[in-house]
């Protein structure tokens, strides 16, 4: 479905991307794990289109996606939930998941997305008028995974959702996260809570300075040396 | 009491036009962090632009503000677009200087093509003056319809912003670009429509600086551009309600100054205001010490 092939990106001078290539099937929950600055989220912002590689391709659904501007990209079909939630504190919880809807026109539709996005997460429905400046971390969390469902993707990538986030919240969003994929939205999914990532990832890619140094089936990569030394804290 | 009142209703009057101006600087700079120097020379041409719809295209007072409006949201549309867009990735600073100069720019050449004369601007609303409390005070039908005008102006901006989808993108891209750009909103158009809302309300009120004053000039759009710009740091830059407060109050302000004081300190005045706001409360009456949440 989505296909990332010998991909550089630089920072100025700063090479962050050196040739990755990724692939991700549908219905699958990839994980991208790595250590702070090993080009997880530059991984996500080339891919939504917030950062022009100076070399390789991103093909989704066989259509090339480097050259195109974020909006199209969003329009394809695939929503990102970015690092750090970035949602829009000066807007209401409910004006945050307009938003998420912004390229959709069918006013119908959008009503009974936003209907789902409340089933999933009823907490945003109790505050959907208060800001959400206001909100908890763990329901910014939430609300903007919401926001991102509203555009109906069918990809999805996630920037670390358990950043900063209590651990019993954590396994809540996690939860979630296999919810929206058993329901038939492919995850990309960016963590560095290795541990909680290659619990219900599928597959697994382990970025290292820019650089994939191993993947594979994530309960098989659980189980490695390697890993379990780098990443899983021994 | 009869000075204070009469004072008081200059003040609004005046007050609502800068805030009208006000407007255009803190909705610019609340999207892209830019002092838009160049507003004031928005407003000058929408002011020429409501002379010569009066005088050339004979048209009401109404539809002489609407094309002036309209002439002026294209204005600022073309000066965003060629000035200010291709520095979006460049420094504040590059951006600041640049505005300077569109503004100089623009303050010679309307120079060159409107002269350097100043032009009576036509009463398209007959000039009536209402008289009460003995005759002591007095208000003009043109101090009226500045501020009918104003008010609905601001009513209407409150809405578009409040309630529509652009106004609540508006919103989302002053807060967070990347983000916005992540919910498939295009961000350069949503900064275009914020120059244009700006630039119209800029239109209308040199429409009604030229009514007030009943003349316009090529470089009318300085002084008031100036006092506006007072205005919404008075309020606090970036905020909306902020700049029709910091307007209103700095209308009243000037006019109570030259009232009980003295017009030649007026101006000592409000720009002693700005260096005091700076001191006391940089991000102004209405603004909040922002802090992030992680």
């Amino acid at each position: 479905m989505l296909k990332i092939e010998n991909l550089d990106v630089y920072y100025g001078a700063i090479h962050a991307l050196k040739g990755i290539s990724l692939e991700l099937n549908e219905g699958e929950i990839v994980t991208l794990i790595g250590a702070n600055g090993a080009g997880k989220t530059t991984t996500l912002q080339t891919i939504s289109g917030l950062i022009r590689p100076k070399n390789g391709s991103i093909t989704f659904q066989g259509q090339e996606l480097t050259q195109r501007p974020a909006q199209e990209i969003v329009k394809m079909g695939i929503s990102q939930v970015p690092e750090g939630r970035r949602v829009f504190a000066n807007l209401t919880v409910l004006e945050n998941l307009e938003m998420g809807a912004y390229l959709r026109k069918d006013k119908e539709g959008i009503k009974a997305t936003l209907e789902k996005v409340y089933a999933r997460f009823p907490r945003l429905r109790e505050r959907k008028k208060q800001l959400a400046g206001t909100l908890s971390g763990g329901e910014q969390q939430m609300l903007a995974m919401g926001r991102a469902l509203m555009s109906q993707p069918t990809l999805l990538l996630l920037d670390e959702p358990s950043m900063g986030l209590a651990p019993i919240l954590v396994q809540e969003i996690f939860s979630i996260i296999q919810e929206i994929n058993k329901a038939g939205t492919t995850i990309l999914l960016v963590e560095q809570n290795a541990h909680m990532a290659l619990s219900i990832a599928h597959r697994a890619y382990i970025l290292e300075t820019g650089r994939i140094v191993a993947s594979g089936d994530a309960k098989e990569l659980a189980e490695s040396e390697q890993v379990k030394k780098a990443y899983l804290g021994g | 009491m009869e000075t204070f009142i009469a004072q008081l209703l200059n003040g609004l009057s005046l007050g609502s036009i800068y805030a009208l101006i006000a407007l255009g600087y803190t909705m610019v700079y609340g999207i892209i962090q830019l002092i838009n120097f160049a507003h004031g020379e928005v407003l000058m041409i929408g002011a020429y632009a409501g002379y010569f719809a009066v005088t050339i295209l004979k048209l009401n007072f109404f539809a002489a503000l609407l094309f002036a409006m309209v002439v002026s949201a294209l204005f600022g549309m073309i000066i965003e677009r060629i000035a200010y867009k291709p520095l979006r990735r460049s420094t504040r600073l590059a951006v600041l200087i640049t505005a300077i100069g569109v503004s100089l720019f623009l303050q010679n050449g309307g120079l060159q093509v409107f002269g350097t004369d100043y032009i009576s601007f036509p009463q398209a609303i007959p000039r009536v003056t209402y008289k009460f409390l003995d005759g002591n005070v007095t208000i003009t039908s043109h101090q009226i319809l500045i501020l009918l005008v104003t008010i609905a102006m601001m009513l209407i901006l409150q809405y578009i912003v409040q309630k529509t989808k652009i106004g609540k993108a508006m919103r989302a891209v002053s807060y967070d670009k990347d983000a916005a750009l992540l919910m498939g909103i295009d961000v350069d158009s949503v900064i275009s429509v914020t120059f244009a809302l700006g630039s119209a309300l800029a239109a209308v009120a040199g429409v009604l600086l030229g009514m007030y004053y009943q003349t316009i000039h090529p470089l009318m759009g300085v002084m008031p551009g100036l006092k506006a710009f007072v205005a919404a740091v008075l309020g606090g830059i970036g905020i909306i309600p902020g700049a029709m407060a910091g307007g209103f109050l700095l209308g009243i302000i000037e006019a109570l100054v030259s009232g009980y004081w003295s017009t030649t300190f007026r101006d000592v005045v409000v720009f002693g205001l700005l260096i005091l706001i700076l001191i006391v409360k940089p991000v102004g009456l209405l603004g909040k010490d922002t802090r992030e949440k992680v």
